[in-house]
Order: C-alpha cells, then sequence, then structure tokens
C-alpha cells in the first residue's frame, strides 16, 4: 500500500500544528519520520488516521481519495497506529486483549475461547515470538506488551503499521527481536511508519527518512544518502556541536556508598560508591534490577539488608522523607505517573517539592514562591506560555526539565536521574546534558541510570553495570565501550 | 472557537454554582414574598450550616481523592456522646469538647482504614459509617435522649449549650435581625479552610495527594499523615455539626444525620470539586451548600411535597454536573 499526505494544514484553536505538511509512503518500505517534540509527527499520524481531521489538504492512499472519520475506518482500510502510551488492558490476558472488540462467537453468541486461542497462537508463531496467549498483561514486561500490541495490529491484517517510539521502553534484547519482526513484516509486502529519537535505530533499520520540523514538511531521503548530522540540521535548522558536551573534572570526596545492599528477590550484594563531582552511570537491561536498586536507596521500595553512607556517615532510609532529608534527590523514569502532577501548573509542581522553602510557618509566601518559580523557569530554560501553564500540555524535554527545576531547588548532595532522556528530543537532550554536568561542576554527586549505551558512554565517569540483580561490574568510562557494557549487562566476563 | 466565547466559557467554568444559586435566589424572591424576608434568608443560612460545615470535611477528603460515608453516623455517635455526658451530670463545655474530640478520632479511624489498613475509602467508611451509627443506637438503646439544657447545672454551661445551636447576635443596624449563631460559625469555618486550602502548606499536601498519590510521595510529602489528617477533619466537624443540631432541638437521637453524608457529596459536587481528587475550590463547596439550602427553603416555603422536592434537587444536580462535565 503506498499513501500520498500533501498540503496538510491542521490548527487546534489557534494554533497552527501543522502548515502544508506531506509524506510519501511507498509500498514495503521502513520510513522513518524525525522531527523535534512538537514537530507534528504524531499529528500527521493521527490525521492519517482518522483520530484528528484536517483543515485542508489531500490524502491518497493506493491512488484514491479518502478521509478516514475514525481510527476504525483507517484500520478497516488498513493502516494501523500503534502509540507511544500502549493501548493495553492491564487485567486482561494476551488473548483476550488481542481480541477486544472482535472476539470470535459461536452461533449461541458465546465466545469461542479455543478458536481465539488457535488465532492467538497462530499470530504469535508467524512472528515469532514466544508470549503465553493466557498470561495476564500487567505480568508482561513492557517490551511483550509491545509485541502483543504489534500482534493485534497483524489480526486486522494490517498493510501500513505505524509505530510512534516503539522502542522507548524496550531493552536492548527487546529491541532487537522487534527490529527482526519489522524486518519479516516488512518482507511480506508491509509499510512501516517509524517514528522515533534514536538516530542509531534509524540508521540501522530504515530506508527512507522525512523530516519535519514546527509543522513544515522540510525534506524525504534516502537513509544511505545522509548522515546523521545532516539530519539533526535538518531538524532544528542549525547545527548542535557536540552530542555529548565535555566538562572539566573536579571530583571529590565520597559522597554516597552503598554496602551489600539486598532485596529479598529484585537484587543483591549491591556496593557501590559516587564521589562529590561525579556521574556514574548505571547500565544493564531492562528488568536487571537497576531502577530498584535506586528506589531503595531512596526509600521507596524496603530492603532487607545492607547499609547506605553519606559523608561517611550511616543513615537509616525508611521512606523517601528520610531519603530526601538526607541529601538525594530522584528523578523517576517515569514522569508522566510519577515524576509531576501532570494536571498541575509548573508552579504548582517546582512548589509542591521546595514548600519549606516557599513558606513561613507552613504558609505559603506567594512573593517567595513567585520568585523561586521565574528563577526556575528562566534558569532551566522551560519554555511555556506562563508559570500557570499546565505541566500535561509541555513537551518531554520541558517535562523533563520542570522535574529537574524541582529537585535541584532541594539542593541534594547526591542526584539520581533514571532514564532522564527518555521522550525527549535531541535539543532538549542536550540542555539536559549541559545542565548534568553543571550540577556535577558544582560537586553535586550524579548517578545517571540509562538505557541508551551512548549517553551512558558519554555521559559518566564509571559505568557501573547491572545484570538480574547484581553489579557485574564497575568500568571506567574512558576504558569501556558499547561492547565490554554489553557484555556485562548480560551476565559475561570481561579481562 | 472564538476568543470571546471561550472567555465566558472560562468564566462560567469558574462561578458556574455562584450563577445558577443567583438564578435560582432572583427566581425564588420574584415569586414567593416570603422568601426574600431577611430574617429568612438569615434562617436559611442556619439551616445551612449542617450541611455546610460536613460539606467542608468532605471536600477535603475528596480533594485527597477519598470520600467519607461515615459523616452522617459521626455527626449522630458525636452528637449522643455529648447527650449522654450532659445527662450524667458532666460540665457542658467539657461534654462539648469530648464529643468534638471524639468525632475527630472517629474520622481518624476511618483515616487508618483506608491508610495502614488499605482499604478503598467507599468501602472503609462504608464501615465505619455502619458501625458508628450501630454504637449510637447501643449507647442510647435505640431512644431519644431529651430536655438536654434542663439538665446541665451550672447556669453559664446551658448558656454555652444553647447558644451554638439557639443563640444570635442581633445586628446593630437593625435589631430585629438576628444573625444566628451556626451560620457565625459556617462562615468562620468556611475562611479558616479557604485559607489552609489555598494558602498553606498542608493545603498544597491535600491537593499533591489527591493529583498524583505516588509523585507526592516522592517529593516528600507524607500522604498517609495527609490522609488520616482529611478524615479527622471531616469526623471533627461532622461532631460539630451535630453539636449544633442537639442544641437547637435540645434533645439527641441516634437516628440523626440519616443520609447527611449525600447531601455533603452533592453540595462538593455542584462546586464542581473533581470526584477523583487533586480538582476543586472550597469557594465552590460553598455555592453548592447554598443552592441545596436555598432549594430546600424554597420549596418548603412554596409549599411543595417533599416528594416533588427530591426529584426536583435531582434535577439541579444533574443539570449542574452535566454543564460541569461538558465543558
Amino acid at each position: 500500500m503506498h499513501i500520498e499526505m500533501k498540503g496538510i494544514n491542521k490548527a487546534f484553536t489557534s494554533n497552527q500544528v501543522l502548515k502544508n505538511a506531506g509524506f510519501f509512503l511507498k509500498d514495503g518500505e521502513v520510513h522513518a519520520l524525525m522531527g523535534e517534540n512538537g514537530a507534528g509527527k504524531s499529528t500527521l499520524m493521527k490525521i492519517l488516521t482518522g483520530v484528528y481531521q484536517y483543515d485542508s489538504g489531500t490524502i491518497l492512499v493506493d491512488g484514491k481519495e479518502v478521509r478516514y472519520k475514525n481510527p476504525q475506518e483507517a484500520e478497516k482500510a488498513g493502516i494501523v497506529f500503534i502509540y507511544q502510551e500502549l493501548n493495553v488492558l492491564f487485567d486482561l490476558t494476551v488473548e483476550e486483549n488481542l481480541f477486544m472488540g472482535k472476539e470470535i462467537a459461536n452461533k449461541f453468541g458465546v465466545c469461542d475461547r479455543k478458536a481465539m486461542r488457535k488465532k492467538a497462537q497462530e499470530i504469535m508463531d508467524k512472528m515469532g515470538v514466544h508470549i503465553p496467549v493466557g498470561a495476564v498483561m500487567s505480568e508482561l514486561s513492557v517490551g511483550q506488551q509491545q509485541m502483543v500490541e504489534i500482534c493485534k495490529a497483524l489480526m486486522v491484517d494490517a498493510k501500513v503499521l505505524i509505530m510512534d517510539e516503539p522502542t522507548a521502553a524496550l531493552t536492548q534484547s527487546e529491541t532487537e527481536v522487534l527490529f527482526e519482526v519489522m524486518k519479516s513484516l516488512k518482507a511480506k509486502g508491509v509499510s512501516i511508519v517509524y517514528i522515533s529519537h534514536r538516530m542509531e535505530e534509524i540508521f540501522a533499520l530504515c530506508d527512507r527518512i522525512t523530516i519535519l520540523r514546527d509543522g513544515e514538511y522540510i525534506d524525504t531521503r534516502y537513509i544511505k544518502d545522509i548522515t546523521m548530522d545532516d539530519v539533526v540540521q535538518m531538524m532544528i535548522g542549525r547545527t548542535i556541536g557536540e552530542r555529548f558536551p565535555q566538562r572539566h573534572l573536579t571530583i571529590g570526596g565520597e559522597v554516597l556508598r552503598v554496602e551489600n545492599l539486598s532485596h529479598k528477590s529484585l537484587f543483591h550484594g549491591v556496593n557501590f560508591s559516587v564521589h562529590a563531582g561525579e556521574v556514574l552511570g548505571v547500565s544493564g537491561l531492562m528488568g536487571a534490577g537497576r531502577t530498584e536498586i535506586m528506589q531503595a536507596i531512596f526509600g521507596n521500595l524496603p530492603v532487607m539488608e545492607g547499609k547506605i553512607f553519606i559523608d561517611g556517615a550511616e543513615v537509616k532510609i525508611h521512606n523517601t522523607r528520610d531519603a530526601i532529608h538526607a541529601g538525594i534527590g530522584f528523578i523517576t523514569e517515569d514522569r508522566k505517573t510519577e515524576g509531576l502532577l501532570l494536571d498541575k501548573s509548573i508552579a504548582q509542581n517546582i512548589e509542591l517539592a521546595n514548600l519549606d522553602r516557599v513558606s513561613n510557618r507552613g504558609v505559603i509566601s506567594n512573593a517567595k514562591r513567585n520568585t523561586l518559580v521565574k528563577q526556575g523557569i528562566e534558569e532551566f530554560r522551560i519554555r511555556c506560555f506562563n508559570a500557570d501553564q499546565e505541566c500535561g500540555s509541555l513537551s518531554g524535554g520541558n517535562q523533563q526539565k520542570v522535574v529537574i527545576a524541582k529537585w535541584v531547588y532541594k539542593q541534594p548532595k547526591i542526584l539520581i536521574l533514571d532514564e532522564p532522556t527518555r521522550g525527549v528530543d535531541i535539543g532538549a537532550k542536550k540542555e539536559i546534558y549541559n545542565i548534568i554536568n553543571q550540577l556535577a561542576a558544582q560537586g553535586v554527586a550524579i548517578i545517571l541510570v540509562s538505557s541508551e549505551l551512548p549517553e551512558v558512554l558519554g555521559m559518566s565517569d564509571r559505568i557501573m553495570v547491572v545484570c538480574e540483580g547484581r553489579v557485574t561490574g564497575i568500568v571506567n568510562a574512558a576504558e569501556a565501550d558499547q561492547a565490554k557494557i554489553m557484555t556485562l549487562a548480560t551476565g559475561g566476563n570481561i579481562a | 472557537m472564538n476568543q470571546k466565547s471561550k472567555k465566558l466559557n472560562a468564566i462560567v467554568g469558574e462561578y458556574g454554582a455562584f450563577i445558577a444559586l443567583a438564578a435560582l435566589v432572583i427566581i425564588l424572591s420574584l415569586i414567593s414574598a416570603e422568601f426574600r424576608q431577611p430574617s429568612n434568608l438569615l434562617n436559611l443560612l442556619r439551616q445551612a450550616s449542617f450541611n455546610g460545615l460536613i460539606a467542608v470535611g468532605m471536600t477535603c477528603v475528596i480533594l485527597s481523592d477519598g470520600i467519607d460515608l461515615s459523616v452522617g453516623s459521626t455527626f449522630a455517635l458525636s452528637a449522643v456522646v455529648c447527650a449522654e455526658l450532659l445527662m450524667a451530670g458532666f460540665p457542658a463545655f467539657a461534654a462539648i469538647i469530648i464529643a468534638l474530640i471524639v468525632g475527630t478520632l472517629l474520622g481518624a479511624i476511618s483515616g487508618l482504614l483506608v491508610t495502614k489498613g488499605r482499604l478503598q475509602p467507599f468501602i472503609a467508611t462504608l464501615i465505619t459509617m455502619t458501625a458508628y451509627r450501630g454504637l449510637a443506637m447501643i449507647i442510647t438503646d435505640g431512644k431519644p435522649i431529651s430536655r438536654l439544657a434542663a439538665n446541665i447545672s451550672s447556669e453559664s454551661g446551658a448558656f454555652l449549650f444553647k447558644l451554638i445551636g439557639k443563640g444570635n447576635i442581633a445586628s446593630s443596624f437593625n435589631p430585629d435581625l438576628k444573625i444566628p449563631i451556626p451560620a457565625i460559625i459556617l462562615v468562620l469555618v468556611f475562611a479558616i479552610f479557604y485559607f489552609i486550602l489555598n494558602r498553606t502548606c498542608f493545603g498544597r499536601r491535600i491537593y499533591a495527594t489527591g493529583s498524583n498519590e505516588k509523585c507526592a510521595t516522592l517529593v516528600g510529602v507524607n500522604t498517609t499523615r495527609v490522609r488520616i489528617m482529611v478524615y479527622s477533619i471531616s469526623g471533627f466537624l461532622a461532631a460539630l455539626a451535630g453539636l449544633i443540631m442537639i442544641s437547637r432541638v435540645d434533645s439527641a437521637q441516634p437516628t440523626l444525620g440519616d443520609g447527611y453524608e449525600l447531601d455533603a457529596i452533592a453540595a462538593v459536587a455542584l462546586g464542581g470539586t473533581s470526584m477523583s481528587g487533586g480538582r476543586g475550590k472550597i469557594i465552590g463547596t460553598v455555592a453548592g451548600v447554598l443552592i441545596i439550602a436555598v432549594l430546600n427553603n424554597g420549596l418548603n416555603i412554596l409549599e411543595v411535597t417533599s416528594y416533588y422536592q427530591d426529584v426536583i434537587k435531582a434535577i439541579v444536580i444533574l443539570v449542574a454536573v452535566l454543564s460541569d462535565s461538558k465543558r
């Protein structure tokens, strides 16, 4: 199936999101759609699939003009959108999710479980994935849930598959499985639109790339004809310089030491330390226990045994308040459900984390509050209309800057950042890297947990690798490379 | 949507309940001379005080993403405790204080069930609602306790007891216009909670807990304490309302306050507070309480039979809540 979108315009109230945007998808190709957050990638695809209606323009599918009124119509035509936020029912089984709304029934109108199970298994086999069809969704890993979403798309015999940041929550190995599935789909003639911020993946996987900027069509190129720098330049309209900014090292004394930290099942015997001004990268596969170790240090997960020392003295951390009191800050991997009050304003979010700073004897001082919030917005370059804008309406990068701002003003000695650049565009990523470097330069001990190997390698001084709940190695970043880290992350040994 | 209608929409959204209230008052004033008498309007405030006090507590609980079904039973249990203490010869002041403490503790128990017991607020307070009603029955043996004021030995005690429900303050410019003490208590409580919810750290923590508990915990909010506190507040205010009631009618019975939780929830909903927590304003609750009070009072004056009254009230609430969710 080939698709042509021409001269698409779309405005939300007075905000023109797409200006004369276009897109051309060929038969059986993997086509990357790139642009900064807010460039209009998702909107363009939502217009194609009928989630939004366009104001003007033409959409041709196989040469015929179409205008889908809703996603169901698009699905019938064979165009399926797999959203970034997974659209699954967590309390139901894989099979029930697959057949939601299209159950196979016998002549009495009763669900024919046998037939459904058989068909579900067929599709799993076709994709080459092994997920028990009777398992409850919430028990699966994010990667497996993603696979179920793709299976769902295949059930309706999709000819075009649109994937919005499918690998954002996947581990390296899960990503590889996904790529294999995508390649086999392509071989069967399915066209794939691939929206992602991850340059390495796009260059490894895609045939062509279309770039949008500020709602406008910039260019479509063959991947083999361009470089990553070209893409970045087209995306932001200027060159960005070094991907990972350099910083001057001034590593001080030990700030945090963790001894023999163990959880009843998630991790065992964890030992490490971080120094003032140091960035300790933490790498490992998803589910290895990285996040859980950090949650435990922050008092959000009970531990069985182990000691935590801050500035040489042992501290007892029973809950998050103890951790904050001890000088630890924690930026969670899930900013939407844990990092921010999405329905509250920038000001309210910054204020909540710093209540003692903006109040006198329990009463909020508006003057102090407004000063702090204004300072936060300026210092961290949070792009917004004003401080009262709801965080839910900010782009991913700006949301993350709000989270960072609220923690930085608590003046932590140790700042743990768990996947701080997930779902953040290239420009904002660099800004976040600069902030991390600045904090380190001020003597904050930084722990940077990330699934993106280039990021860990580019930002850290030392890298701790976790595999199946154990620390399998701590290496100097200068001596590390992707292969070494992956070896450790999969339980192998390095000489 | 153009700029103008957007603005209008925002105004209606913000003050919708007050617009509805104003419309009701104007309509009733036009069709009933009795309704628009200043003395009736002041009496209306006295009638509003029970639901008003309970609704303030309910607002705090609902903002924290909870619900408190036990307020009607707490109202009754605190009231009969006070009555029994008075009959046993306790000084009025002591009986009142003890009853308020009892109410607060009853609320705290609901809070503990929700937090430490990890029960859903609806279930937890359904349990306490049933238990407290039963306890009120046990204490009184199911019978009303009457002639309370006459049983208070000291004159000052009797005065204090009568004051909270029956008392008035004469207004200086018109001696015929007496402002009821319950109305003054209500206004004070509204003012205090306006301040708490808008200007204090505790208020911010209530909103944060209701908006996203995980996120609030991670920045160091003790959400367990916040939840126990809001249920305690709800219990305290329900007890206060109960005391005003028995002072006014000079008797207490275990069936008092039956169904009051629903009126309070209705007032909060009318005021635009989100039932899933984190969003809403005390000022909305003020409007909600007054709408219900005006309806009750106005329909009584117009001699609408009580069966029709319920249906009319239901329609008003439905319209208000629908227009709120359509925005």
